[in-house]
């Protein structure tokens, strides 16, 4: 899923300066999972707001943002977003700009979109996939060197590991403040097969994942 | 071929060393120190913004190196560059007569002094040296014709304290295939370490010249043992007790290299700034 972390305080409120009367927006999917835009955090989200001054006209936690129909069907018709001078959207940024595409409001992220990553608990999360369009998983034994490799090393690791961890300072654990080490994902590979060191893999073609990225099949 | 390329060739022992192109465009230091190098070394290695460190293009240096009548070493890293700007520089290395091409993925720009930079990778290094080649048949990465074809000298790097060891082993049999005649290591400090690491690297169909590294302090010596380059003992005894540890530094290189010179290819120095020490220590090591 989506992995997200909520923008601080100040950041949101400083978004909001003149915007008195807010429609807050949830997301049941991705958000939810991550406690960055579900039920709970909306409701927390409108009580802090309520105590800074501001007008709550409504508040709404869709399916799923990220889809027009969903969107056209539950959120546009809403009478609330007439009263409402900004819709602050505690999802990603797909379903920010989905919203968007529909409904002509100001509006807010509430959320940092991080990965497409793993929930190993509440508070962890590991990215696992960077959507290349070719996926090459059946040759490394279901570990994505693409993705897990700070550098994306297609062909074996650079010479930077130590006792399996990244050379690589891991960012994501950084970010949280939390000192929790990468694993270098070709220690973890090799611990599985040695196959990948004795094949030779070409460069990606990165076109297939050009921005931005549209399939229209019908 | 390169004069470098022919040593290689040769049975004869290797020495390169290698020196930091400067934050900035005044390279008067760094020329000082390569007058210094001249005729007593096979290759100078020109580093690419070490450390993720952003400096001056080793190209530029390489080639005013090659002018002073330097062999120079042309580090190319993919960290920054995509394949179309790889592609292009090792061209333009060919074009200034710059055939020595070290090739390495790079350290990672969130280490350096620009970490909010995006990190490129667009190829990894075992398909840079199988691109260097492919240009050497005349063709680019996109099967398209060249007007006029480099020649290149390719080398790779690899990491003797590497644990599993066998991992590293399997990476360098995967570059020579891809084209890698030589490799520079990691510096080595522990004997057993060398010792196990040359057995496994005996078969090899490459040269491999094993780093040497001037300790200036005993600082730096345990901050190389915390990354996990192993330093015996002994020596962080003999810096910590030394009067003048930079001069402990050279008598345990010039140690190291007496141990190991008649078991390896050849010795890379790295003295990190105190370039104008190499001679000496190259001397009393007796090469
Ligand atoms: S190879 Fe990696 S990045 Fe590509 S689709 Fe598979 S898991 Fe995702
Ligand atoms: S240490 Fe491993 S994961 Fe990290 S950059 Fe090197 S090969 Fe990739």
């Amino acid at each position: 899923m989506i992995i997200s972390e909520q923008k601080p305080r100040e950041e949101i409120l400083e978004m909001l300066k003149g915007k008195e009367k807010v429609f807050i927006v949830g997301c049941a999917a991705c958000a939810t999972k991550c406690q960055t835009g579900g039920e709970d955090e909306v409701k927390e989200m409108k009580r802090e707001l309520k105590k800074e001054g501001k007008k709550i006209t409504g508040t709404i936690v869709l399916d799923t943002p990220c889809d027009e129909r969903i969107v056209k069907k539950d959120l546009s018709s809403l009478s609330s977003l007439k009263n409402s001078n900004s819709l602050l959207i505690m999802a990603c940024g797909v379903g920010l700009q989905t919203i968007g595409k529909l409904i002509d409001r100001p509006l807010i992220p509430a959320l940092n979109p991080l990965f497409a990553g793993t929930t190993e608990r509440i508070g962890r999360y590991y990215e696992y996939c960077s959507l290349c369009g070719d996926c090459l998983l059946d040759e490394f034994e279901g570990l994505c060197p693409l993705t897990r490799c700070a550098k994306g090393l297609l062909n074996g690791p650079c010479g930077g590991a130590r006792d399996g961890k990244c050379e690589v300072n891991p960012a994501p654990a950084r970010r949280s403040g939390v000192n929790d080490e990468i694993d270098c994902v070709w220690a973890l590979i090799y611990e599985k097969t040695k196959e990948p060191l004795k094949t030779y893999y070409e460069p990606r073609d990165y076109k297939k994942i050009l921005m931005p990225g549209r399939r229209v099949v019908r | 071929m390169s004069r470098f390329s022919e040593r290689l060739k040769s049975k004869k022992f290797i020495i390169t060393c290698e020196i930091f192109p400067p934050k900035g465009t005044d390279l008067t230091n760094l020329l000082k120190k390569a007058k210094a190098l001249k005729g007593i070394v096979d290759g100078v290695n020109v580093t690419d913004s070490q450390r993720a460190i952003m400096r001056i293009s080793p190209l530029a240096v390489c080639h005013i190196l090659k002018e002073k009548g330097l062999e120079p070493i042309f580090q190319l890293t993919c960290r920054d560059r995509n394949r179309v700007a790889l592609q292009s520089d090792l061209l333009g290395a060919s074009a200034l007569g710059i055939e020595n091409i070290l090739i390495l993925s790079g350290d990672h720009p969130t280490i350096g002094d620009h970490p909010e930079a995006k990190p490129v990778y667009d190829l990894d290094p075992v398909q840079l040296l199988k691109t260097a080649r492919t240009l050497e048949k005349g063709e680019d990465l996109a099967g398209r014709r060249l007007k006029g074809t480099p020649k290149f000298c390719l080398g790779a790097v690899a990491n003797p304290s590497f644990e599993p060891l066998e991992l590293q082993v399997l990476m360098m049999e995967k570059k020579v295939r891809a084209g890698a005649e030589f490799f520079q290591t990691q510096p080595i400090f522990d004997l057993r370490t060398f010792k196990d690491f040359q057995k496994k690297v005996s078969k090899l169909e490459a040269k491999v010249i094993i780093s040497i590294f001037l300790l200036k302090s005993l600082k730096m010596a345990q901050l190389m043992d915390e990354i996990g380059l192993k330093i015996p003992k002994e020596y962080l005894k003999r810096l910590e007790k030394a009067e003048d540890p930079l001069k402990e530094g050279m008598n345990i290189a010039v140690d190291l290299i007496k141990e190991i010179k008649n078991e390896c290819d050849g010795v890379h120095l790295m003295a990190l700034g105190k370039e104008e020490y190499i001679p000496e220590i190259l001397k009393r090591a007796n090469l």
